[in-house]
């Protein structure tokens, strides 16, 4: 797992895919912090709030490559025929993604850093939003990197992953156009929304519930990604 | 060392490998031959634990690959068919991250061995270099490399020679032969002389059956039984047919046309256990049609098998049920 981890993470420098990650999400973060600045109001959680939407964007980016590639190179023969247990390719491969991202959101601190020598820090509001990003994007990864499993292509598995954020992002959306007949389905959608859970954490509410919806979101497509794999020694 | 139980591979309807059974012991070199498409790399491909069988067992060394994977994965090096490199390394980020994924346990420190690798199959000189940029007989060579790696017990290489110059083949075989020393190695290819000159046992396997297990001397003996001459006479066509087939051992004859000026050529075979060569030499110079050329007939995989086989067993349709 840990040569996986580490071969990943490398390779996310080897080619441009990490250093744009890095651009896009320091460009819109520096954006709407300069927002932030501007209205002179101490306010952290609005940025994060808005970077929900960037990582609609940027995770697909993070994630496109890391299993469909193996395919396409044919470098899962190695993968799968060295002693490593088929959840460890995919953890390692989940938390090299994930040690990227967490490069990105260090970006938050230097804001944070900014705001509190302009007026005073606000450590809890602080702490809860940077425990709902990392929780986000790992669940955002997760899904990303099953969706890569499934292709051998990365522009599938990038647009596929884009699909899926976007769905996710509509969820609220799509529940409050489902008519009467179907509020079972509005409840379901009501209940899983991402928005919903994420902004909670923006607004400095610490609800054990989301964070476990996140870290079974994370678990559940790790495992189906395992799955995957699985799935193609059968065939 | 190696034993393989009953293995069947189904690709939905399509039967790769159908009821294989064999056993490699410690230290034997293993050719593997049979033409593209005959069920070689499915079959090493399970035994690498690659592919799950749909049908029986492969044991490693008493580790059974299904259910005990990690330790019985410790023993193999595999060579797939297309080496598994990642071409945005270079050739030593790759082998050191092959070495760490290998989880290698070597007296050596890492450096060390991969150095001593790097020296066995020469690649010392592109180690530095993105595998990218190598050509294809390098690549084959740093994919030999990978299997290497941790000295396991068991190599499995799957058409190493593939894409190599003829020099660099050489190199190779002498290579594997060397390694047999110390390993249990299984190798396959479609190409019977490279079998020859490297293996001792050889197993050919055709359209997933396994048609024939046995030493690399008895089928060479069985193979050298030459029955088939390409003979050129320089004479008219049709008189000289005519008296080719008035030989009472000759089982066919067939005239290929007119190769030289006024010289034809003529496949012959004669029937099993007679040597026809003093016999087409007498006729043809007492009637002055000098010989140009005769030599004896290379066989073709499918001829190999047939004659393994004894005609009876190998049929045509063998691959299906």
């Amino acid at each position: 797992m840990q040569a996986i981890f580490r071969r990943e993470l490398n390779a996310y420098f080897k080619s441009p895919l990490g250093y744009i990650f890095l651009a896009i999400f320091f460009y819109f973060s520096g954006q709407f912090f300069t927002s932030v600045v501007g209205s002179q109001v101490n306010q952290i959680n609005y940025v994060f709030s808005s970077l929900f939407s960037i990582l609609m964007f940027a995770i697909p980016i993070l994630t496109m490559r890391l299993m469909s590639e193996d395919k396409r190179l044919k470098t899962d023969q190695a993968l799968l025929t060295a002693p490593v247990s088929l959840s460890g390719i995919v953890w390692g491969k989940f938390l090299a993604a994930l040690a990227l991202f967490g490069v990105a959101i260090t970006i938050t601190v230097i804001y944070f850093v900014i705001l509190s020598a302009m007026s005073e820090p606000i450590w809890n509001i602080f702490f809860g939003n940077l425990i709902g990003i990392i929780l986000l994007g790992s669940a955002l990864i997760s899904i990303g990197l099953f969706v890569s499993s499934t292709t051998e292509s990365q522009m599938v598995a990038a647009i596929g992953g884009l699909g899926a954020m976007f769905f996710i992002f509509m969820l609220d959306g799509i529940a409050t156009l489902l008519p009467e007949a179907l509020s079972w389905l509005r409840t379901v959608f009501e209940k899983i929304s991402f928005t919903t859970r994420y902004n909670d954490f923006t607004s400095g509410i610490l609800d054990f519930t989301n964070i476990l919806f996140f870290v079974s979101v994370i678990v559940i497509f790790n495992f189906l990604s395992v799955r995957i794999l699985e799935k193609k020694r059968w065939s | 060392m190696i034993e393989i139980k009953n293995l069947t591979k189904r690709y939905g309807n399509k039967l790769a490998v159908d009821n294989v059974s064999f056993t490699v012991n410690k230290g034997e070199i293993l050719g593997f031959l049979g033409p593209n498409g005959a069920g070689k790399s499915t079959t090493m491909n399970i035994l690498t634990g690659y592919l799950s069988a749909t049908e029986g067992q492969a044991i490693i060394d008493g580790y059974d690959i299904l259910e005990n994977p990690t330790e019985a994965k410790k023993k193999i090096g595999y060579l797939p068919e297309q080496p598994p490199l990642y071409i945005d390394m270079t050739v030593d980020e790759y082998l050191d991250f092959m070495y760490d994924l290998k989880k290698v346990k070597v007296g050596a420190s890492k450096k060390d061995h991969i150095t001593s690798i790097c020296n066995l199959v020469k690649i010392a000189d592109v180690r530095k270099r993105m595998i990218r940029n190598l050509s294809k007989g390098y690549r084959q060579r740093v994919g030999i490399a990978q299997a290497l790696l941790g000295n396991p017990e068991v190599l499995i290489l799957d058409e190493p020679t593939v894409g190599l110059d003829p020099k660099q083949i050489i190199e190779i075989r002498s290579l594997i032969k060397n390694l047999s020393q110390s390993h249990t190695v299984i190798l396959s290819s479609h190409i019977l002389p490279e079998i020859q000159a490297v293996c001792d046992r050889v197993i050919v396997i055709s359209k997933g059956k396994l048609v024939a297990d046995d030493t690399e001397t008895n089928l060479s003996n069985k193979l050298s039984e030459d029955i088939r001459y390409t003979l050129r006479v320089d004479g008219p066509e049709q008189e000289v047919e005519k008296v080719l087939k008035a030989i009472p051992e000759m089982k066919s004859v067939q005239a290929l046309g007119e190769k030289e000026a006024g010289v034809f050529e003529y496949l012959v075979e004669a029937n099993e256990g007679f040597d026809i060569r003093r016999e087409l030499f007498k006729r043809m110079s007492s009637r002055n049609w000098p010989i140009m050329g005769l030599r004896s007939s290379e066989l073709t995989l499918e001829d190999i098998f047939l004659r393994l086989t004894n005609d009876n067993t190998y049929q045509e349709n063998g691959g299906e049920e």
